[in-house]
């Protein structure tokens, strides 16, 4: 199925640009390390204790703080516990005042999605009821992957594997893998089935992302579901105005999610980017910290 | 969910997260993480 591209408004214009340049920098910021780039290293300072609120290899050889799905097979996988409190504590804070806007606005994985859904090609719009069972792949992927197999897989020693990183994370491969291969001959060499395996599954998300708008987003990454489990209350909300709301379907036409915005806006799966509050004709759409006071909003169904 | 359902639930979580990130700091994750971060992971990069 196709979807025809209606051209946008200059206020969707200003806005996508808004959203482009806030996630270029929050991509520089996370990745600042320029030197990691040029000498095929990753960057060794403290900072790196530190979870960014994104999906970021932390070796990606800019990279200046912790991925926090990888922390928290970090510390799963490791001997001394099984749960990663500090993780999950800093997921629980960004999740709680941001939501899934950090996908929208932050995560440099999204951005790369963003911009390969941006070569002029027909798109696809999955089926509802396969999308609907399709967007439950991310939550168990979160419980199996990241939460339970580190720990359940351990071997006789304690230690267990990252599962998640190692065998589906292509922001992994993207941000880290291919940059210090390409400029380390010995990681080169050693590199086999998996390597292999991990570019497969990169090649298949950046088609997927082409075709289907934040097809990873969507489908498969736990960071994205631990996060939708926090949208609904989360201190950042959107609104809509049903006394302004026309009715006209503008909002739900530019949604990369495909979320039902006039119903339920506020669901797990709306990443803030705010594309339908720019789309609609009448300004019934809006996002910010706090509670709306005044006039009839449907903010949560 | 009401308002009044959500304004508890941010406090609750936020709580959570605040007393879970400092366990995990007193328990020394914080440095697990760091020394995980600051060597390549070969996992991650699809060495193995």
């Amino acid at each position: 199925m196709y979807r025809n591209r209606l051209k946008p408004s200059p206020k969707e214009v200003k806005h996508n640009r808004f959203r482009t340049l806030v996630q270029l920098l929050a991509a520089a910021v996370i990745n600042g390390y320029a030197a990691g780039f040029i000498g095929g290293k990753i960057f060794t300072g403290r900072s790196k204790m530190l979870c960014v609120p994104v999906l970021n290899c932390y070796s990606c050889p800019g990279a200046l703080g912790a991925c926090p799905i990888g922390a928290l097979q970090a510390v799963a996988g490791g001997r001394r516990h099984n749960v990663s409190f500090y993780a999950l504590g800093t997921l629980m804070l960004f999740g709680t005042v941001l939501g899934r806007l950090i996908c929208g606005f932050l995560c440099p994985f999204g951005f790369v999605q963003d911009l390969l859904h941006k070569i002029p090609l027909p798109k696809v719009t999955v089926p509802k009821k396969l999308d609907r069972a399709l967007r439950f792949l991310k939550y168990a992927i979160l419980v199996f992957f990241v939460l339970l197999l580190p720990v359940l897989a351990a071997n006789r020693f304690g230690v267990g594997d990252p599962w998640f990183c190692k065998y589906i994370c292509p922001a992994g491969t993207l941000e880290g893998g291919i940059p210090l291969l390409l400029m380390n001959e010995g990681l080169r060499k050693a590199a086999g089935i998996l390597f292999s395996w991990k570019m497969g599954v990169l090649v298949a998300v950046i088609l997927g992302s082409v075709f289907i708008n934040r097809f990873f987003c969507r489908y498969l990454c736990p960071l994205g579901a631990f996060y939708a489990l926090f949208n609904r209350f989360a201190f950042y909300r959107m609104s809509v105005d049903k006394e302004k709301c026309v009715g006209c379907g503008k909002c739900e036409e530019v949604c990369p999610m495909a979320v039902r915005v006039r119903e339920n806006i506020n669901c797990g799966e709306c990443i803030r980017c705010g594309k339908c509050g720019a789309a609609c004709p009448t300004g019934a759409i809006s996002g910010g910290i706090g509670e709306k006071r005044g006039g009839k909003t449907k903010s949560c169904s | 969910m009401t308002r009044r359902g959500r304004n508890v639930l941010r406090i609750c979580c936020l709580s959570a997260g605040i007393v879970l990130t400092a366990a995990g700091i007193w328990r020394g994750e914080a440095s697990e993480v760091l020394d995980k971060a600051v060597r390549i992971c070969l996992e991650c990069i699809g060495i193995g």
